[in-house]
């Protein structure tokens, strides 16, 4: 069973003047048998098959797997930002949602429970959720952030999307997130950004407020879109590939600001990779996925240290570890990542998984099973 | 000045470069004067022996690719010597050294059939309008060694050595994944049977499972073909994994070199311990001790005085500030270029 | 051995020998846009009937005159006078000459019937060049000093207007053709040098381009055509005509090229090529030019109309293609005058066919323009 902890239907009654609840363990997001299809040209291509995890706060889900394997689209569909042909056609994502600050009275707090899929993805609700509650990083905002857009079609995403807007002041996009989801004035949104912005390592904060954004380079670029996903105190930050352009030494620094910020503001976040060693100090939790399927899902140590799908286990042997030098080769996983228009029968991952079992794995569909403590895993191995 | 890297112990050497350079005009205006410079590459010195792998790693932007294109007059270098241990270009056919910079134009053409070029990004590297067997077949045809039959016999052997398969011959590059696309540009860089190929991030844009394939590959068909990398990449644990000898480079320098065991456990270079203890480490009980780094990479146009890396370093004296460190050789095979590389005790992993 | 073999992205049963290339992308793109696809078959009809067989679907010889001088079209029709059905038929044209006015008219006479029939035999003429003949489309089969068909009138030597047309867009079509094939050929050349080399070459490009830009163009041209020699036979008149038109066409193309080549320059397949020793000509023939294909030949549909029209201005000013050539514009020069609208308006059917291309070539323009980037709906 998949049950999260049930969320309390009110908090308690003696809340501080934080509007944040205080016990971390509660469920923010609740994802469940998600589904989202593309129908592209070649047919129906299923991105995201039967997703199931929940996000609690102040806690870190990591969602790791091989490039096409539907991450970008899941984090899209929680924001109801899926692209074009896409659609999402089946389960539900429950968002448990507190009214952002106290009543008159001072007193309760109501969660109210509101299931995205069935908002319209351009409503009122839709886009404050996605301003201030839910913050989003790209992927790639490289190509995102070009000066000039090549089609106005971007635009109207740049402005509701928090990318940053071109020939406006940085400190004045950023003013403007603030005072629409904290209450602070005009000036104290304006220091904490120029705090925010020496947090994620700008040089000379003071002067680069009011610098524009193509006066910036790629990576700082991408640091400030961090900084303004953090500055609005989203209760969930959602990181698509956050740091995957960036340097190393970068790369922990941002890395240090989130956890930071998780921490003092019960933050929870939604991390995507395919770096399973920024991963490994980041999640809490981790879930695997392989072409559209969550092949497993457990606890950060247990899945390091006791992978039980075939395909966790040779995912985390083929990366290189640092460390003294054996001269062995590399565990890879055989074969190619399957067209997602002409997926394998039975267990998608059959072709390429070193424990096959010819006659059940390429003819039976594997179950979500429990095969542990928090550890669940899509595999036949562990079916009767 | 670099110290001629002449006086270390050296032998089997393929590739040496002394002291290369490569500046990028700045230019501005309708008249397009000449502002300033990028100082791209900045005294580059490094050498790679017969059938070894040569690590060059660094920050974005340090002057790697710059660097490895230089060496093959992609870019025309500012200066600096690179000599290659050349056969085509010798009369007896036994290898001899020659400085790449002062071949002309012929000779250098010569000299590529020997030295190939794996670049990073899959999908730009290939021709969009060409197919695979064209794209294999372009480095015979321009050395005017295309035979019929027998060149498409060498070709599709290529790809199969490569893990792609004879009917893929006749298809486009957009047909294929980002790995296959790689074992391409592979199967492309081994057409001439060069004997230095140089590697620009080759698995930078892969996942992890292709990346791990295609390392592999590049590590059987070393064996196979006795070739020697001069392998370009940011991600520290890819670059120790395939390599014998790594340099680091700092804007634009080579600031430390050594066999990789030395380098991770015996750093010498302020920067390459920072850089080490950032890597993120794939085990959730690993508790990092990160250095932290101040400021930002300084910018190749304006480089600090001194050292470069004076500005983030945490060792810094007044001599680093005025001073810019020469590159020597302070343990055997172990180069580095820091005032302080005797005294300092830095830590590896 | 993890790399011995990779199983194909492909499932087995849809495996293919040869793969697809870029322009099979395009034209199954192409074939989606029902409006580029409805220009394009528009666009080989009109080549067809006006350039390979206008001998085949004009009634009458190109010079063949008759004494039916400013004929008003005839009418085809399906019912006589007196109210029956019939299969189509013309009636016979009387002259009248109205002495007080001074002034000549035609006549209908409901007394000579001459049904329309496919597939008649009149002139004598050689089809596409080869092919010794005497059947037209179609006709009607009466004695051409009695009656004669002018499905658009005749004109002042009572030539068939139609024929006419017909003939004229033959030389029209082929201008914009053969012109845009010189300006792409000539633009495309100095735009992929220009772009690669940069530096001095790069300059020199540019500024001829400005220059020609900023000539003024009807200068230009009577200039140009000034010095045409008059003893020239019409041919060579023709073939300079579109010379000097692909002349001034070039610049644009040429800057647009320019400007795909230094983008496509730094690509890296460019630079491996380099890697590998390829000659400057192999990088830019071979790899940088295949690479603006695709948009010049967008730009060249699009300037295509651009070529005819011209052609058409200047035969019209009289200062492009005269007599006895006929084409669309020496036509509309016959056209264009008061007493032509006022009198012989059906001189202006050859309005129509000029509009009719140039909005064929938009479409295919448009079509190809969505169809270029294939690769961007993956
Ligand atoms: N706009 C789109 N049109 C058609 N198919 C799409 C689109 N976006 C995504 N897909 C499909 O959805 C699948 C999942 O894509 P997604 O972007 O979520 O991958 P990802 O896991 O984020 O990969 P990466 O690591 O490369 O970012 C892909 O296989 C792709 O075929
Ligand atoms: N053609 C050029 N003209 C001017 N400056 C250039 C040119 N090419 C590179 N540079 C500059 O030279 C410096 C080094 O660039 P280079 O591409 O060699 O870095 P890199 O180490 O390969 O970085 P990355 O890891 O991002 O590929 C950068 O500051 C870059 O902006
Ligand atoms: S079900 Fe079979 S094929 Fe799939 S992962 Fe488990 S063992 Fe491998
Ligand atoms: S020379 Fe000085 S500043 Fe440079 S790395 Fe060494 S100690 Fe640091
Ligand atoms: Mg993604
Ligand atoms: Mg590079």
């Amino acid at each position: 069973m998949e049950n999260p902890s049930q969320p309390a239907a009110t908090a308690t009654a003696d809340q501080p003047t934080d509007a944040r609840p205080a016990d971390a363990q509660q469920t923010l997001i609740e994802v469940r048998d998600l589904k989202v299809e593309f129908n592209i040209r070649g047919g129906v291509v299923k991105a995201v098959d039967g997703l199931t995890f929940d996000i609690k706060r102040g806690q870190t889900v990591g969602i790791i797997g091989e490039s096409g394997c539907g991450k970008s689209v899941t984090a899209r569909a929680i924001l109801r930002m899926v692209p074009k042909p896409g659609k999402i056609t089946g389960g539900e994502i429950l968002y448990y949602r507190y009214s952002r600050y106290p009543r008159k009275d001072g007193k309760s707090q109501d969660i109210e429970v509101i299931d995205m899929t069935k908002l319209d993805p351009d409503g009122e609700l839709v886009r404050q959720i996605r301003g201030g509650e839910i913050a989003m990083i790209f992927q790639e905002p490289m190509s995102s952030l070009t000066p000039v857009y090549t089609a106005g079609t971007h635009l109207n995403e740049a402005i509701t999307l928090h990318r940053l807007i071109p020939l406006k002041r940085l400190g004045d996009q950023m003013v403007e997130k603030i005072v629409e989801y904290r209450r602070v004035t005009k000036e104290e949104a304006r220091e904490i950004a120029i705090q925010m912005l020496r947090r994620v390592g700008i040089p000379k904060p003071e002067q680069r407020v009011d610098s524009y954004p193509h006066q910036l380079s790629g990576g700082q670029r991408q640091r400030v879109m961090i900084a303004i996903a953090l500055s609005t105190e989203p209760y969930m930050l959602i990181a698509d590939e956050p740091t995957t352009a960036l340097d190393v030494s970068i790369e922990a620094q941002i890395l240090d600001i989130m956890r930071e910020l998780q921490q003092t503001a019960n933050m929870a976040i939604m991390f995507i990779t395919h770096n399973l060693g920024v991963i490994a100090s980041m999640a809490d939790e981790i879930v695997v996925m392989y072409m559209g399927k969550q092949v497993e899902r457990a606890k950060v140590v247990d899945l390091f240290y006791n992978p039980k799908h075939p395909y966790t286990q040779a995912l985390l042997q083929s990366v290189p570890k640092l460390g003294p030098k054996t001269g062995a080769r590399l565990a890879s996983i055989e074969g190619m990542v399957p067209d997602p228009l002409h997926l394998p029968s039975g267990c998608v991952f059959h072709p390429r998984c070193p424990a096959f079992m010819p006659g059940k794995c390429d003819k039976l569909i594997p179950q979500w099973n429990k095969v542990g403590e928090n550890h669940w895993a899509r595999c036949l191995l562990y079916e009767e | 000045m670099t110290d001629s890297l002449q006086n270390g112990k050296k032998d089997n050497i393929l590739l040496e470069v002394n002291g290369l350079k490569k500046y990028f005009p700045i230019q501005k205006g309708l008249l397009r004067k000449v502002v300033g410079y990028v100082k791209a590459v900045d005294d580059v010195s490094l050498y790679v022996r017969e059938g070894e792998t040569l690590g060059l790693v660094g920050e974005s932007g340090c002057g790697k690719t710059t660097a490895s294109r230089s060496i093959i007059r992609l870019y025309e270098p500012t200066a600096g010597q690179v000599l290659f241990k050349s056969r085509v270009l010798s009369p007896d056919g036994r290898p001899r050294m020659v400085n790449l910079l002062e071949l002309n134009r012929e000779q250098m053409t010569k000299v590529r059939e020997e030295i190939a070029m794996i670049f990073q990004d899959p999908i730009n590297s290939l021709n969009p309008r060409m197919t695979v067997a064209d794209i294999i077949a372009e480095p015979m045809v321009i050395h005017g060694k295309y035979q019929k039959g027998r060149s498409e016999e060498i070709i599709i052997s290529l790809l199969e050595r490569v893990g792609l398969r004879a009917d893929h011959l006749r298809r486009y590059p957009h047909e294929f994944s980002g790995g296959q696309r790689q074992r391409i540009g592979i199967a492309r860089a081994l057409a001439l049977n060069p004997r230095l190929v140089l590697c620009d991030e080759p698995v930078s844009a892969l996942d992890v499972s292709i990346q791990a394939q295609t390392l592999n590959l590049l590590q059987d068909l070393q064996k196979d073909f006795n070739l020697s990398y001069l392998f370009v990449a940011h991600d520290l644990s890819v670059v120790q994994h395939i390599s014998d000898r790594i340099a680091v480079m700092y804007v634009g320098k080579v600031v430390e070199m050594a066999s990789s065991e030395e380098l991770y456990a015996n750093p010498l270079h302020p920067y390459t311990e920072a850089l080490l203890s950032a890597v993120p480490k794939p085990d959730p009980l690993y508790k990092s001790e990160r250095i932290i780094m101040q400021g930002d990479v300084a910018d190749p146009s304006n480089p600090p005085s001194g050292c470069y890396f004076h500005p983030r370093c945490r060792y810094v004296i007044d001599r680093c500030k005025t001073e810019a460190p020469a590159f020597r050789e302070v343990k055997p095979d172990h180069w580095v270029a820091c005032h302080r590389a005797e005294e300092l005790q830095l830590k590896g992993i | 051995m993890a790399v011995a073999t990779a199983p194909s992205a492909l499932p087995l049963g849809k495996k293919k020998e040869v793969g697809q290339s870029y322009w099979d992308l395009v034209w199954y793109r192409f074939k989606k846009n029902k409006l580029g696809v409805i220009g394009a078959v528009l666009l080989v009809a009109l080549y067809v009937s006006f350039v390979a067989i206008p001998e085949f679907i004009a009634p009458y010889q190109l010079e063949n005159r008759s004494n039916f001088v400013e004929a008003p079209p005839t009418a085809i029709r399906l019912v006589d006078a007196n109210g029956q059905f019939q299969a189509p038929f013309i009636y016979g044209l009387d002259r009248k000459v109205d002495t007080v006015k001074r002034l000549r008219t035609w006549q209908v006479n409901t007394d000579r019937k001459y049904p329309v029939r496919l597939f008649v035999q009149g002139d004598e003429y050689r089809l596409l060049g080869l092919v010794s003949t005497n059947i037209h489309l179609f006709g009607i089969e009466a004695d051409q000093k009695e009656q004669r068909i002018f499905i658009m009138g005749a004109d002042a030597l009572g030539r068939d207007y139609f024929t006419r047309i017909m003939y004229g867009g033959r030389l029209s079509l082929m201008i914009g053709l053969i012109g845009q094939f010189l300006t792409l050929a000539l633009g495309a050349t100095l735009g992929v040098i220009s772009g690669y080399y940069g530096g001095a070459v790069d300059m020199f490009v540019q500024r001829f381009t400005e220059f020609l830009a900023a000539f003024p163009n009807i200068p230009l041209f009577m200039a140009l055509s000034a010095a045409i020699p008059a003893f020239w036979s019409p041919i060579a008149v023709y073939f300079m005509l579109t010379i000097i038109l692909a002349f001034l066409g070039w610049g644009g193309l040429a800057r647009q090229v320019r400007g795909l080549i230094l983008s496509l320059r730094e690509r890296e397949y460019a630079l491996a090529a380099k890697s590998f020793g390829a000659k400057d000509r192999r990088i830019m023939f071979r790899h940088l030019l295949p690479g603006t294909m695709s948009h010049v030949i967008v730009i060249a549909t699009l300037s295509i109309p651009g070529m005819i029209l011209a052609e058409t201005a200047l035969s019209w000013l009289g200062l492009g293609l005269r007599p006895p050539l006929t084409s669309w514009g020496t036509l509309l020069q016959d056209a264009a005058t008061v007493r032509a609208i006022r009198f012989v308006p059906w001189l202006l059917w050859v309005v129509p066919p000029i509009l009719l291309t140039i909005l064929t070539y938009n479409l295919l323009g448009d079509g190809l323009r969505d169809a270029l980037d294939p690769y961007s709906s993956r």
